[in-house]
């Protein structure tokens, strides 16, 4: 039976506390770019800037995307995956801090993916993590600097993250895998 | 998508819209000050080219190293192949070099098609030009330019009126168009002197006009092959005076078209023969971005044949 861990309004304070969190952080840091990674990275790096632009009107971080897909370390164990949108925002990420946002954090192999993709498009002078849903089990010596929720799972479960933007609601549920 | 990149015939709807979609993302790659992904990296590919071309063979070859593929380019001249080795012998030799994708120009009709299936190798197949039969990837990067300025760069081809005109007995370039740009859902005719037509043309996907001032004003992009003269053992038609005056481009043809159509030619131009220099290199003509387009769809189709599960 899968079990909804977070409801659209859980999403919605999980997504504020990490906006505020970036500008207690990164305070100072007026050259902040965020960068979704698709899909669903994507919509919820728009809702962070959103929430950094309500607060302070004067932070509104330009927001883009970052596809991974050719950088993965597990092209060759599946068919071939279509690729998404890289977009960057007009200026570029070279000498900025970089927050890269992401539906789940998991064994850090899209993280390590995209850490290489950012570094063919420019120096950032930093680069952060924001996730909605940590669930553990890392394979790599990557951590996030702003979670939404911690969920403890697991390596049988599934997480999903459906957002409204693409899946026409807002949750977060786990599965069983068969 | 199959294994290999044969024929237009190859592509599905779905299948061509993807290669398209891929070389879009592709595309922001060749702008970018590192022209280079890992993808390939470890993986082989053989340009292997029994006929000259330059300009497919380095697109080709700048596809795969921006992609960080191993490139060997096999050409026939000075090979093994001019001491006479069979195509069966230089697959073997591909083969036990570890080749995981060959990309061949051959002279005869079928040869690529030959080479993927007669279980000589292993190796994913692109044909990049064969005889007067096909070729899959310029179709790839005419449909990509036309659908990045008539379409927005998205979805197919619907609707879209192109007209080919000229050699079409001699081309590859025009087989392959038909077929992908009718998979796409635009409407072709073609126009050439009724000796330039191959025969069967009726049973080709589009309509077939031998007067080129009838179809364009309705036309969003007119194509200009090249007239193949090295491949013209006889006479097709009594003049090349006559010829550029009835089927070349010219300013007041260029002027009958509408305002948003493309000039196009898959090149090398034989300028005041079947395009004036003055329509060539005019404001319609999308002739240069064509060649830029053709490594962004190539990466694209390496990518797909060679990028996932062997």
């Amino acid at each position: 039976m899968p079990t909804r861990v977070l409801d659209q309004s859980d999403i919605s304070r999980a997504l504020s506390r990490i906006a505020h969190e970036i500008l207690a952080r990164e305070k100072g840091a007026q050259d902040l770019v965020l960068l979704g990674i698709p899909s669903r990275g994507v919509p919820l790096a728009h809702r962070i800037a959103e929430r950094l632009a309500a607060i302070e009107p004067e932070w509104a971080p330009p927001v883009g995307s970052l596809d991974i897909t050719m950088f993965r370390d597990d092209l060759r164990l599946r068919p071939t995956r279509a690729l998404e949108r890289t977009e960057v925002p007009v200026g570029g990420i070279d000498g900025r801090t970089v927050i890269l946002v992401d539906d789940v954090l998991f064994s850090g192999r899209s993280v390590r993916a995209a850490l290489d993709a950012l570094s063919e498009l420019g120096r950032p002078k930093a680069v952060r993590l924001a996730v909605l849903v940590d669930r553990g089990h890392r394979e790599f010596p990557i951590r996030a600097d702003y979670v939404g929720k911690n969920v403890p799972t697991s390596l049988r479960q599934s997480v999903q993250v459906r957002v409204a933007e693409i899946d026409g609601t807002d949750e977060v549920v786990i599965g069983e895998q068969a | 998508m199959r294994r290999h990149l044969l024929s237009a015939a190859d592509l599905t709807h779905d299948d061509a819209v993807l290669v398209l979609d891929t070389a879009r993302e592709l595309a922001a790659v060749s702008t970018r000050e590192v022209k280079k992904l890992p993808t390939l990296r470890g993986r082989t590919v053989v340009n292997l080219f029994f006929e000259d071309s330059t300009r497919t063979r380095i697109s080709f070859e700048a596809a795969a190293k921006r992609l960080s593929a191993d490139v060997i380019n096999f050409s026939a001249k000075g090979s093994s192949v001019s001491k006479g080795e069979s195509l069966k012998d230089t697959a073997m030799t591909l083969q036990a070099m570890g080749a995981d994708g060959v990309v061949i120009r051959h002279g005869a009709s079928g040869a690529p098609h030959r080479l993927a299936n007669s279980g000589w190798i292993e190796a994913a197949v692109i044909n990049a030009g064969d005889g007067t039969h096909e070729h899959p990837t310029q179709a790839l990067l005419d449909a990509y330019t036309i659908r990045h300025h008539l379409a927005g760069g998205v979805g197919d081809l619907e609707g879209r009126r192109i007209t080919i005109v000229g050699d079409v007995l001699h081309s590859r370039v025009a087989r392959s168009n038909v077929l992908l740009l009718h998979t796409l859902g635009a409407d072709v005719t073609l126009v050439a002197p009724p000796t330039l037509l191959p025969v069967g043309v009726e049973t080709w996907p589009c309509a077939v006009s031998y007067d080129l001032d009838a179809p364009l004003p309705g036309t969003d992009a007119v194509m200009m092959l090249r007239v193949q003269r090295e491949r013209m053992g006889a006479a097709f038609f009594p003049s090349e005076r006559e010829y550029s005056r009835r089927y070349g481009l010219d300013s007041r043809r260029a002027g009958m078209l509408p305002e948003h159509a493309l000039v196009m030619h898959p090149g090398p131009m034989n300028r005041g023969m079947e395009i004036t220099a003055e329509v060539a290199d005019g404001p319609r003509s999308v002739i240069v971005e064509q060649v830029a387009n053709g490594v962004s769809v190539r990466m694209a189709v390496l990518y797909l044949l060679l990028g996932g599960r062997p």
